[in-house]
């Protein structure tokens, strides 16, 4: 038992009481132990990768309690890929909010930061499904937080309408859980995971209820049609980095119905077969045409990227929807990609929108380095579109490639191929009003301008940005290697028998 | 005392989810305290219904008890709820006080008015 596995949790639990309780009033001390966490965060997360790389499934128990009693920690190859996919987005993400003084408009920014990437890692390392809602409920309330950091009219009046909805979902967890609970009497992932296919299917009423239930919680976090409108004003309203780091939040709700439908209710459960991808599958449909739609129809950027979200969700969660190695697969790498893509979209958004007039898509004059800020939307736009050369391109033909079976292909094919096309033009119409025909209004004179800050993007300004589009570049480049680990990664999360045997492995003497 | 328990729950739920459309910050605060006591009670049964048995086996006596479980779940859910309403009401309050309205939809004057700011 390596106590490397509860790391990801126990430092940001450890950092953000410090940063809030002692360093509230040094703004530096703060900066620099919130990068030096993310850091070290970074550094746990490549340990276990390379832990999990040799297919194990390693266990933490709290406690050192048998696991269907005790809480345990569950590390395979998902749950690593997952934490050091947060622990990457979240030093870029820091980084940009420190360059920017986003941090310190307002109070606690580090500690709430922290909190956040405690849920987050807790969530994804967590075995016990009751231990997931209080995860979640951890980074809900950094979020909460996060989301209304350094406050205003219009943000308040969002994150109040975020944190109700969210509270709702909650509720229906709980509710969900005590269903589960009812039924089976175990919420350990592996336990119930060998319980519920025991089950008859003419008795397997409740069991179906809560997993539409858990899928419902699930799909409110993952922005699915149709609990995807809190999306939009939540990510157009939050601060700009914040929204960035809140790419991984809705992949929290990806990962969770990955874990949970697929191990849990998996395929070939006799309660549940069958039902859990008959709904998923046309609410994700309905999903890309609602992003497209909305990328298309947006009259502000950040509603625009916001919605660019939404349709990479739906993508993301049609490959979801299939329920087999092959396409989870191609969801994984989908969902590596889109994170970074949607967090570099709004970190260049961030940059533009703070030397302009507000976010919308109407040409004003052009801000400073327009040339190097169109040219960095314009890669981020493509990858988030799925246009050559970047990752987009490659993870939506790998979802287009595992979604040739005869009932799903028709449908599959024209949502993404038909939004992937509306996406493209939604951020051309952006992209040609935002820089383009800027350039032809003339600047006004200095009076009017004065309320707008023209100083140049620093070089630490601009370099998170680089390096979210820089792994989206390493993405594509490397494809192979990463999408042969991201192989291993579903075939090992298909593998319900040998999750549950190392879960539920009667502990060693000594 | 299923019955009661059963009815206690729905209409706590019903309570809850309607005062949670009223789209005002009072009832919907009001409506979500409704619906975590709807959720504790029934968290809380999920464990069986018992009455006069205690949630420790007995070392010496009859072996019958009380799911303990279910008992520390809803301990941690009362917390949390605990917790996330009293966010909520600081959160709302904040609102009203930057708004001067205790609405909770964002209708197209405000985004309009916000936006040519």
């Amino acid at each position: 038992m390596s106590h490397w596995i509860i790391l990801p949790v126990v430092l940001p639990a450890m950092l953000a009481p410090i940063i809030g309780f002692m360093m509230r009033h040094d703004i530096v001390l703060a900066r620099v132990t919130s990068t030096v966490g993310a850091v070290l965060l970074l550094a746990i997360s490549f340990v276990l990768v390379s832990m999990a790389m040799d297919g194990t499934t390693h266990i933490y128990r709290l406690g050192d309690w048998p696991a269907p009693f005790g809480i345990v920690l569950v590390l395979d190859r998902l749950s690593a890929l997952m934490v050091l996919l947060t622990s990457v987005l979240a030093l870029m993400v820091l980084l940009h909010a420190m360059a920017t003084g986003w941090d310190d408009r307002g109070k606690h920014f580090h500690a709430l930061f922290q909190f956040q990437l405690m849920g987050i890692c807790g969530a994804f390392l967590t075995g016990d499904i009751f231990n997931l809602f209080v995860f979640f409920e951890i980074l809900l309330i950094a979020s909460y937080g996060l989301m209304i950091h350094s406050g205003g009219r219009e943000r308040m009046r969002a994150g109040l309408q975020y944190v109700v909805m969210n509270l709702a979902g909650s509720t229906l967890f709980l509710f969900a859980l005590g269903t589960l609970y009812a039924s089976t009497g175990t919420l350990n992932i592996a336990d119930l995971a060998a319980k519920i296919p025991l089950i008859p299917a003419d008795e397997a009423g409740l069991v179906r209820v809560a997993a539409m239930l858990l899928m419902i919680v699930f799909a409110v976090k993952a922005a699915l049609f149709p609990v995807q409108f809190w999306l939009p004003a939540t990510y157009s309203n939050a601060p700009a980095p914040v929204a960035a780091l809140f790419a991984i939040m809705t992949k929290v709700g990806a990962y969770a119905i990955l874990r949970v439908h697929t191990v849990v209710f998996g395929p070939g459960v006799a309660g549940t077969e069958g039902m859990i991808d008959a709904w998923l599958f046309p609410a994700a449909i309905v999903t890309i045409a609602l992003g497209a739609f909305g990328v298309l129809g947006a009259k502000r950027l950040m509603p625009l990227i916001s919605f660019s979200v939404i349709g990479s969700m739906g993508t993301l969660l049609i490959a979801v929807a299939v329920f087999s190695p092959v396409a989870t697969t191609a969801a994984l790498y989908y969902m590596v990609h889109s994170t970074f893509a949607a967090a570099c979209l709004f970190l260049i958004a961030d940059l533009v929108v703070s030397r302009r007039s507000g976010d919308s898509l109407t040409p004003t004059f052009a801000t400073v380095q327009n040339g190097l800020f169109a040219a960095i939307f314009f890669a981020a736009a493509i990858a988030m579109a799925g246009m050559p050369p970047l990752s987009g391109f490659l993870g939506k033909l790998l979802v287009l490639d595992a979604l040739r079976g005869p009932d799903v292909i028709v449908w599959a094919w024209t949502a993404i191929l038909v939004g992937s096309l509306l996406t493209i033009v939604g951020f051309a119409r952006a992209g040609s009003a935002l820089f383009w025909k800027s350039t032809a209004i003339p600047a006004p004179t200095s009076d009017m301008s004065a309320a707008i800050p023209n100083n140049n993007a620093t070089v630490l300004q601009v370099a998170p940005v680089m390096l979210t589009l820089a792994v989206l570049v390493a993405l594509s480049v490397f494809a192979g290697p990463v999408a042969a680990y991201l192989e291993q990664t579903s075939n090992q999360l298909f593998d319900r028998s040998g999750y549950i045997s190392a879960v539920l492995a009667p502990v060693a003497e000594g | 005392m299923e019955l009661l328990v059963a009815s206690a729950i729905g209409t706590m739920t019903a309570g809850g989810v309607y005062l949670l459309l009223r789209l005002r910050t009072f009832p919907v605060i009001l409506g979500l305290a409704l619906l975590s006591y709807a959720v504790n009670v029934f968290l809380f049964s999920s464990g069986r219904l018992a009455i006069d048995m205690s949630p420790i086996l007995s070392k010496y006596g009859e072996a019958s008890y009380t799911d303990p479980l279910p008992q520390a779940l809803v301990l941690t859910a009362i917390v949390i709820s605990f917790g996330m309403t009293a966010v909520l009401v600081m959160i709302s309050l904040g609102a009203f006080l930057e708004s001067d309205t205790d609405s909770i939809d964002i209708d197209q004057a405000d985004t309009d008015e916000d936006a040519a700011k």
